[in-house]
């Protein structure tokens, strides 16, 4: 029982870190109509500016803080040098664009730091685990992913329900010729959603980077999911990449932690996890799937 | 002399000049990691190799050596594999950490006529059966500091044990080699994602199997990430397993939660003998570094590689490939010979991670097996 409740700890730390990643995805795609292959170099370029920032100063406040300000500022200029040149293009070019992206964030950033792997020192008030109602011992920052995730959940729904920003946020989302028309700054508007989907995905990699390692290449698989999050949610919702997001890492940990035990009961260990994680990662495929029949637009999108 | 004699003339100097490169020389294909979560065994076994032949002088300079990263992908290597044979034509081929890279690449190069001399890998599809007269390991057979770890387990009174490995040829030699040698009860027993990250679900399941102890085999980043989270985790049983998981290249990541960690390998730096000592002092002076246990074994691949370059020609394959199974070179491991299969019969020692001023590595503390070859000797008909 508290193996499973720990399983669903895991899932829900997953599926927060996967919704910082697509929450900028979804709104950079509903807002801009723009394919961002290039997030998970943002992504990357968060968790670099933490690890480089925390070794530097010692701090992993200031660390975090960096990863924000770096990605936040990596997506700000991408936006006004390339990403801006792409908005009336088809979808391939844009594609093919953030591709290239990918390559040059790679190789500068290999350039930069080296192939070597970082690894990021926790805070002692954030490292070791701490002991939860019902006995469950977890560590404290994995809880503080979910904290992080919560937040910006909320922060964003209020973002956009409740300030004007989010007011243009939404107009831009139907219908961006009308509201340049009506006298908003559009192409100030598309940089800021930029930047704000930029930083956090900065802030996941951070996140993400603590725990495991930093390293070139650590965004393109979670790229993947975010964007298999954002067809469950539905292209352009928030709420849709949250509900995704939490689907995805549920289906996923929970998958992974549970069908190599039950298939381990009638074959072998190492077969029985080959084909349990190869189900386990079968199934969030198969999730979209039944989810894109169901509807199309996704769980809450508002086009078809 | 016009312009054409002039050229016939150097492209006649040239091909005298590359032709005796080739009679006397051995050229050597290196194909190692040297990018990605695995990098440091591949530079460990590069710097290894280097430091060898820089320190025999002329007889080092005489291999020609030719190094490419595979970023630990089976594609890759192969891809590698195949240019260096076919374009550069190398004799000899060495270098690869990952056992899946090895399955890929080995077979196919000695069916190929040159030679493969293993700096790590050693999985045991090519120690029975698998086994070819121009295929040799220098490292061990990877069941080999498993099984010693199996022993010491056993013998340190651990009656239940959770054991982990990865799920590729030689994460499941791992966990063979463990229980060959394990007297008590296996609790769960558990294959993990090649280049995994994240152990959350992993840790979740060793903190509620009920063992005594925990046995894991995760060389590189995988084990800097599995220590690094395990130490948040509060779970807190003793950890056991082989050199690879608290090797040099692991240590300084992970830091003082591998303080007191029991651990088998074949060599350790302290280990008392004239060729260990030239070895551990060359590299710290060379690299600034304590080297890893990949080192090791690239340092005695490459002055094995010259023990048998001094006593035959390599385009003479049987008389060489006789010169590197009588193995006469000063090993760092201090004693050293090939077994029937061309696998080593070594002894293998338990060490234990301890901290020599603010340095985390590894002291020996006893000795696990003594002479041990492999299981699959006696299959090997080549």
């Amino acid at each position: 029982m508290l193996l499973l409740a720990e399983q669903a700890l895991n899932g829900l730390q997953y599926g927060m870190m996967l919704f910082l990643m697509a929450a900028g995805l979804t709104l950079v795609f509903g807002v801009m109509g723009l394919i961002n292959l290039a997030h998970g170099s943002l992504y990357m370029i968060g968790a670099f500016a933490c690890a480089a920032v925390a070794a530097a100063t010692g701090s992993f406040w200031l660390g975090m803080a960096a990863s924000l300000a770096a990605a936040a500022a990596a997506g700000a200029v991408v936006e006004m040098a390339v990403i801006r040149r792409l908005y009336a293009r088809d979808h391939l070019d844009q594609v093919l664009a953030t591709f290239a992206l990918i390559l040059f964030f790679s190789e500068g950033t290999r350039w930069v730091f080296g192939s070597f792997p970082l690894y990021l020192t926790l805070p002692s008030a954030l490292s070791g685990a701490v002991t939860l109602p019902g006995g469950l011992q977890y560590p404290v920052f994995r809880l503080v992913i979910i904290a992080v995730g919560a937040a910006v959940a909320l922060g964003l729904w209020l973002l956009i329900t409740r300030t004007r920003l989010g007011i243009r946020i939404r107009a831009g989302e139907a219908d961006r010729e009308m509201i340049g028309a009506l006298g908003v700054d559009i192409a100030r508007l598309y940089t800021i959603v930029f930047a704000l989907g930029a930083a956090l995905a900065g802030l996941a990699g951070a996140l993400v980077g603590s725990i495991q390692s930093v390293q070139v290449g650590m965004g393109e698989p979670v790229l993947i999911l975010a964007f298999v999050v954002i067809v469950i949610g539905g292209i352009g919702s928030v709420k849709g990449a949250l509900v995704g997001a939490l689907l995805v890492g549920m289906t996923d940990t929970l998958g992974k932690a549970l069908l190599p035990g039950l298939l381990a009961t009638v074959m072998d260990p190492s077969s029985a996890n080959t084909i349990g994680s190869a189900l386990a990662s079968m199934m969030i495929y198969i999730l979209m799937a039944v989810i894109l029949i169901a509807r199309p637009q996704g769980l809450y999108g508002a086009r078809a | 002399m016009n312009l054409k004699s002039v050229l016939m003339g150097g492209i006649a100097a040239l091909a005298l000049a590359v032709g005796a490169a080739e009679a006397e020389g051995v050229k050597v294909g290196m194909i190692t990691t040297l990018s990605g979560g695995g990098a440091g065994l591949g530079v460990d076994t590069r710097d290894g190799f280097l430091l060898a032949l820089k320190q025999a002088g002329d007889a080092g300079a005489a291999v020609e050596l030719v190094i490419e990263d595979d970023q630990q992908k089976p594609d890759i290597a192969v891809q590698i594999a195949d240019k260096m044979i076919q374009s550069d034509n190398v004799d000899v081929l060495t270098g690869i950490v990952w056992s899946n890279l090895a399955m890929a690449v080995v077979p196919a190069a000695v069916a190929q006529n040159r030679f493969y001399l293993s700096t790590n890998a050693a999985p045991s599809a090519l120690a029975g059966a698998g086994c070819h007269p121009k295929y040799f390991s220098v490292s061990y057979q990877n069941d080999n500091l498993h099984e010693a770890a199996g022993a010491y387990a056993s013998e340190a009174g651990i009656g239940k044990i959770f054991i982990m490995a990865p799920n590729y040829p030689a994460g499941q030699d791992s966990l063979a080699g463990f229980k060959r040698f394990f007297k008590g009860e296996v609790v769960n027993e558990v294959y993990t994602q090649v280049g995994q990250t994240d152990y959350a679900a992993e840790i979740a399941q060793i903190r509620a199997s009920g063992a005594d102890a925990v046995f894991f085999f995760l060389p590189g980043g995988m084990g800097i990430a599995f220590m690094k989270q395990y130490a948040e985790s509060g779970v807190g049983l003793p950890l056991v397993g082989p050199a690879f998981s608290f090797s040099q290249d692991i240590l300084p990541a992970v830091g003082d939660a591998a303080l007191g960690v029991k651990n088998t390998a074949q060599w350790s730096k302290d280990l008392d003998n004239a060729a260990n000592k030239a070895f551990v002092e060359g590299f710290q002076a060379e690299y600034g570094r304590l080297p890893s246990l990949y080192a090791a074994q690239a340092y005695d691949t490459a002055n094995l590689l010259l023990s048998a370059m001094a006593k035959a020609d390599v385009a003479d394959a049987d008389a060489f490939a006789g010169a590197l199974n009588a193995a006469e070179f000063d090993s760092v491991r201090g004693k050293f010979r090939f077994g029937p299969n061309r696998h080593p019969i070594q002894d293998i020692y338990i060490r234990e991670v301890v901290k020599e001023g603010d340095v985390l590595t590894n002291r020996i503390i006893g000795v696990a097996m003594t002479d041990r070859g492999d299981a699959y000797a006696d299959q090997c008909q080549n």
